[in-house]
């Protein structure tokens, strides 16, 4: 018996189930716009730029840089009890869009703002792969 | 439009319950004991309060209506934006005053945020953080101090803003509140007790962090005409609300760094007709002691970067150029989701503060900052 799994769990809308989905095959996949190719993320019905409601789906290239970050100590949340401190990154995509994630195996002070980063992907629950990010190889 | 609202409400009536960390009333309880003392301060009767806008987290319109036996409520509302609701309210009284539906809105907040549900699961179940539930919560970014920490960062990267700065700010509350009878921290502060609290989220410390409180706090907004009988009605010179790019999520936002209030300023500075060197009192949502800083940059007291700097010297001290948090704020009075902040400014501009009265104070300022970077911000003058 594996232990329980206690950390939030998402709940998938309409809108963004290719994105769950992708990351079960170990892929980020981004909304575009089909008309002006506009990149959005996070996944919601509309081009903010066109106000297009069509929509492709594009594998992101897992590179980026930080743009900020956090170091979370206090465990606000039961489930990332054992994993404090951990580190919070925010990270500006190749693509044109963030994505916030741990980003793991690095000393705090190392962090600074352009750190070339990449996507790792893990597995949560049979369910459920999130993406998380190391220091570029 | 400029001036849209400028005059027309003032604020008649203020009221709060004792504030702490185990309240003896439910949240609706400390919302009507409040609203009444504020009822009673703007020489009221409760039936002569016809709008009704409650916090958006808790008790509804309704059960202040039933509460305190209100039968003849025209007009009630909620302005859904975390701590930027209070004066985003005032905003909303004063505009269906001046469109001429209501004489006296009750904004009212009450709440037991120390004694139930603390403030990570509190959000947690708001619309408001759809988007953050979804994608952010899963990989460990829960809580405020985690979703704003990274603004922080980036302010400390850019700017050479530092922690010696945030203390400044922390140490200035905690001698603010030691000066009022209705807060909770009353122990010194100095500046190395705040650097050897524990790291919260970097770079917030525990004692860079809001309180988590018990109380009520409500004011009565009046119209102009309706206030002239009231003890020392308090003007609205200039209010606005301002949402940020992307208010839904912080992490998409094009600059984590700029907030809805760097919008909501330049509207109400041009309503109230002052200037910056006008304001003799500030009251700045102070959730995080970084908060403050980028409040001063959107408000234009500074330049975006400056705020560290700006803070620095005893400039947001009682005595100094800028008196800001004169009851000590969320992080050393008690957080009633900037409620008290309103409260406080018009206890000021009465010239009423007690022990922390900025002498000569006429002008003042209050903002809001909440959800994801929502702002709103209200200029206020004693009634001549
Ligand atoms: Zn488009």
């Amino acid at each position: 018996m594996s232990d329980p799994y206690l950390k939030p769990l998402p709940e998938p809308s309409i809108d963004s189930l290719p994105y769950w989905e992708g990351l079960k095959d170990r892929r980020v996949m981004l909304q575009r716009c089909s008309d002006c190719r506009t990149v959005r993320h996070y996944p919601r019905p509309m081009c903010g730029e066109c106000h297009s409601m069509e929509v492709d789906w594009i594998e992101a290239s897992g590179k980026g840089r930080v743009y900020s970050w956090t170091v979370a100590h206090h465990p606000f949340h039961i489930g990332f009890k054992a994993e404090t401190p951990y580190i919070l990154a925010t990270v500006d995509l190749e693509e044109g869009v963030r994505i916030q994630s741990q980003l793991l195996d690095v000393d705090p002070a190392d962090m600074k703002i352009g750190l070339a980063v990449e996507v790792i992907f893990g597995q949560a629950t049979d369910d459920l792969v999130l993406p998380y990010f190391r220091v570029a190889k | 439009m400029a001036d849209s609202l400028n005059g027309k409400a003032a604020i008649t009536g203020i009221g709060e319950t004792e504030y702490s960390r185990g309240a003896d009333k439910s949240s609706i309880g400390l919302m009507l004991e409040a609203s009444l003392k504020a009822i009673l301060d703007a020489g009221l009767k409760p039936q002569d309060i016809d709008g009704v806008i409650p916090y958006s987290l808790g008790p509804v319109g309704e059960e202040i209506m039933t509460g305190l036996n209100l039968t003849d409520v025209r007009f009630s509302a909620q302005t859904p934006m975390g701590g930027a609701s209070p004066v985003a309210a005032l905003q909303c009284a004063a505009a269906v005053i001046a469109a001429g539906v209501c004489n006296h809105v009750l904004v009212v907040l009450g709440r037991r945020g120390s004694s139930d549900s603390r403030v990570a699961n509190r959000i947690a179940a708001m619309p408001q953080f759809r988007q953050i539930s979804e994608f952010e919560n899963p990989i460990g970014a829960i809580a405020p101090a985690q979703l704003y920490a990274p603004m922080a960062r980036r302010h400390m990267e850019l700017y050479g803003t530092n922690e010696d700065q945030f203390a400044e700010i922390a140490v200035t509350m905690r001698e603010h509140a030691m000066l009022n009878d209705n807060a909770i921290m009353k122990k010194p502060m100095t500046v190395e007790d705040h650097h050897a609290s524990r790291m919260i989220s970097d770079p917030f410390r525990l004692f860079d962090c809001c309180l988590e409180s018990d109380g009520g706090t409500a004011v009565i907004v009046s119209a102009a005409d309706r206030a002239k009988d009231s003890r020392a009605p308090v003007t609205i010179l200039g209010v606005a609300e301002g949402h940020p790019d992307s208010p839904s999520t912080i992490t998409q936002r094009p600059d984590l760094m700029t907030l809805g209030l760097a919008k909501a300023a330049p509207r109400a500075f041009e309503m109230a007709g002052v200037k910056h060197a006008d304001i003799d009192v500030a009251q700045i949502y102070d959730c995080f002691t970084y908060m403050v800083i980028c409040e001063l940059e959107d408000l234009g007291f500074c330049k975006k970067g400056e705020g560290g700097a700006y803070v620095e010297g005893g400039r947001i001290r009682l005595g100094g150029e800028l008196p800001t948090n004169t009851h000590g704020g969320l992080l050393s009075q008690a957080h009633i989701a900037g409620m008290n902040h309103v409260y406080e400014l018009v206890r000021q501009l009465r010239g009423e503060g007690g022990a922390a009265q900025v002498a000569g104070a006429e002008i003042g300022l209050v903002t809001g900052y909440g959800d994801l970077g929502d702002g709103s911000v209200a200029i206020m003058q004693k009634a001549s």
